[in-house]
């Protein structure tokens, strides 16, 4: 990615509106391939982890999205486009192009990722982290050596809620925790629930 | 004439001298002098190996310098350029950041984020819009917001639906607003008064420069006298480093050294009026540490800076001015400038 003024651009807003305070705990940015995975709560979600990164780590870094919502009309294509977002098609899911094979192969071995294991985004007002979909799981196993980074999220939700379109200005707080593997002999559940806990475990550092 | 024309004139408007002519020029020399005395202590202090005096607190000091020096060198700069839009501009932009800080601090509900869009992206462009239209606007500045933005906040978290705490969060929204937009607004509005009784004054960017400068003192004055004769704490469960000592003791150094600082000539006042004026900004400056003191311990926060880490409070720094200016601005209109009309 080259000079990139929407992306720019959207890094800049970002800040007016998130006004983001960053914190990396037992980890420090790095441009090595990695997953961060984080809490799902507004639609800035993934624009605020992607604008905390410094940017030569974000300028290999791809956020994941939805493609039915995304390449809808110019504008939000264009968006995906600056973002050099990850589109994954929800429609065509089959055996053989299951989204986590999609991602293994559109990251080669440059790109790191950003992932919402939630699935959708989980209630607002609640402010829970529910429980993890199976993808980072595939996704560790065929590529075990991604390392998994937890990223905790705060006040997102009162920046830009569901089903609300307009953002309202915020400081907001965004923890990166340690990089977690696939253990030997773990189970899938078991895996869920640790990748889980080691999100939560960042909300109250 | 239209709003609209209006505003284009105001950017529009030769420049008729610049606002750091003659007095705010000695005015802003002093300050200077003042800063680089405070940096080479606070270097001093902390070089010292073991001195008696806290770390903590020679930090402390040495960050309060820096944001000084900040303000100072943002003040100057706006000064330079010979409108007083710059300057309306950027307190427009300091309300905008306090208030994040505010609201980010004030428990709110999801009923209340409409409410808070128009808070952000309406009202306050709006108030400040109006000070930069300068003092012709001065009956709809002065009333927008407590009059109409205060019934509006209450209706529209109404329409929203949600009755929970209902009070409480217009209250707080509105409290927001008040302090970090409103009052505020009434320190750059200082550069549009006019028609001064004194007749030797002439421009009102000195006006706006003492103020800030007294403000600042005071609330500096207040903590080191404090520190030093302190014996009666005022609240101590909301601040316990106010003493009723200090508040005397650092007034009275103000009333002092704002006498001294009328002889520059930058305000239409003579010593004994600047002396009761700075006493009036001490008194204000006081009253609003104590109030957002109150409401941080209410929230549980330190101070505005340990909120969100790495944001340095801009509320910690104008809690004094939010206060102090309203009233240092109408008595200012009432009894220095011949009304218009």
């Amino acid at each position: 990615m080259d000079l990139n003024l929407t992306a720019s651009f959207l890094t800049a807003l970002t800040k007016v509106f998130a006004g983001p305070s960053v914190r990396w705990v037992d980890c420090q940015p790095d441009t090595c391939q990695r997953v961060y995975f984080a809490n799902h709560t507004s639609h800035v979600d993934s624009m605020v982890i992607w604008s905390s990164l410094p940017p030569d780590v974000r300028k290999v870094t791809r956020p994941t999205a939805a493609k039915d919502y995304w390449s809808r009309g110019w504008f939000r294509r264009h968006l995906a486009k600056s973002l050099n977002a990850l589109l994954i098609d929800r429609d065509k899911i089959k055996v053989h192009q299951s989204p986590v094979d999609m991602m293994i192969r559109e990251i080669g071995d440059k790109y790191s990722l950003i992932v919402f294991p939630e699935g959708g985004r989980a209630h607002s007002d609640s402010g829970e982290i529910r429980e993890f979909k199976s993808g980072i799981y595939y996704l560790n196993k065929k590529r075990p050596d991604l390392e998994l980074v937890p990223v905790y999220m705060d006040n997102m939700n009162r920046i830009l809620p569901r089903g609300e379109f307009l953002p309202v200005p915020l400081l907001s707080r965004v923890v990166f925790g340690a990089p977690i593997w696939l253990e030997e002999g773990e189970t899938k559940n078991e895996f869920l629930a640790r990748a889980r806990q080691s999100v939560l475990r960042l909300r109250d550092i | 004439m239209t709003l609209l024309s209006q505003i284009f004139t105001l950017f529009a408007q030769s420049p008729s001298g610049h606002l750091l002519d003659g007095p705010t020029g000695v005015l802003l020399g002093v300050v200077i002098g003042c800063l680089l005395i405070a940096t080479a202590a606070g270097q001093v202090l902390k070089r010292q190996p073991d001195s008696s005096v806290n770390p903590a607190i020679v930090q402390a000091f040495i960050h309060r310098v820096r944001a000084w020096w900040l303000m100072t060198a943002i003040l100057a700069v706006t000064f330079l350029i010979p409108t007083p839009v710059a300057t309306v501009i950027l307190f427009g932009l300091i309300s905008f950041w306090a208030l994040r800080e505010f609201i980010t601090l004030t428990p709110t509900r999801l009923g209340d984020h409409r409410t808070l869009f128009w808070v952000f992206f309406v009202l306050t462009p709006a108030q400040y819009v109006l000070v930069g239209l300068g003092s012709a606007y001065y009956e709809l500045f002065a009333i927008l917001i407590p009059v109409y933005g205060f019934l509006f906040v209450s209706a529209r978290i109404a329409i929203a639906g949600d009755y929970k705490r209902f009070l409480e969060r217009v209250a707080k929204i509105q409290v927001g607003l008040y302090i970090c937009v409103y009052a505020l607004s009434y320190a750059p509005a200082l550069l549009y008064l006019e028609k001064w009784t004194n007749s030797d004054y002439s421009t009102s960017a000195g006006l706006l420069f003492f103020f800030i400068l007294i403000a600042q003192l005071s609330d500096l004055l207040q903590f080191v006298c404090g520190k030093f004769i302190g014996r009666n704490v005022i609240a101590p469960s909301i601040n316990a480093s106010r003493t009723w000592e200090g508040f005397f003791a650092g007034t009275g150094c103000t009333a002092i050294i704002g006498a001294a600082l009328s002889l520059t000539g930058a305000t239409p006042f003579n010593s004994w009026q600047s002396a009761l004026m700075s006493i009036v900004i001490a008194v204000m400056g006081a009253a609003g540490t104590m109030t957002m003191s109150a409401i941080k311990r209410d929230r549980g926060v330190r101070d505005y800076g340990t909120l969100v880490e790495g944001h340095a409070g801009v509320l910690d720094r104008i809690d004094a001015i939010c206060f102090a200016a309203p009233v240092f601005y109408h008595i200012t209109r009432y009894y220095f400038t011949t009304l218009a009309g």
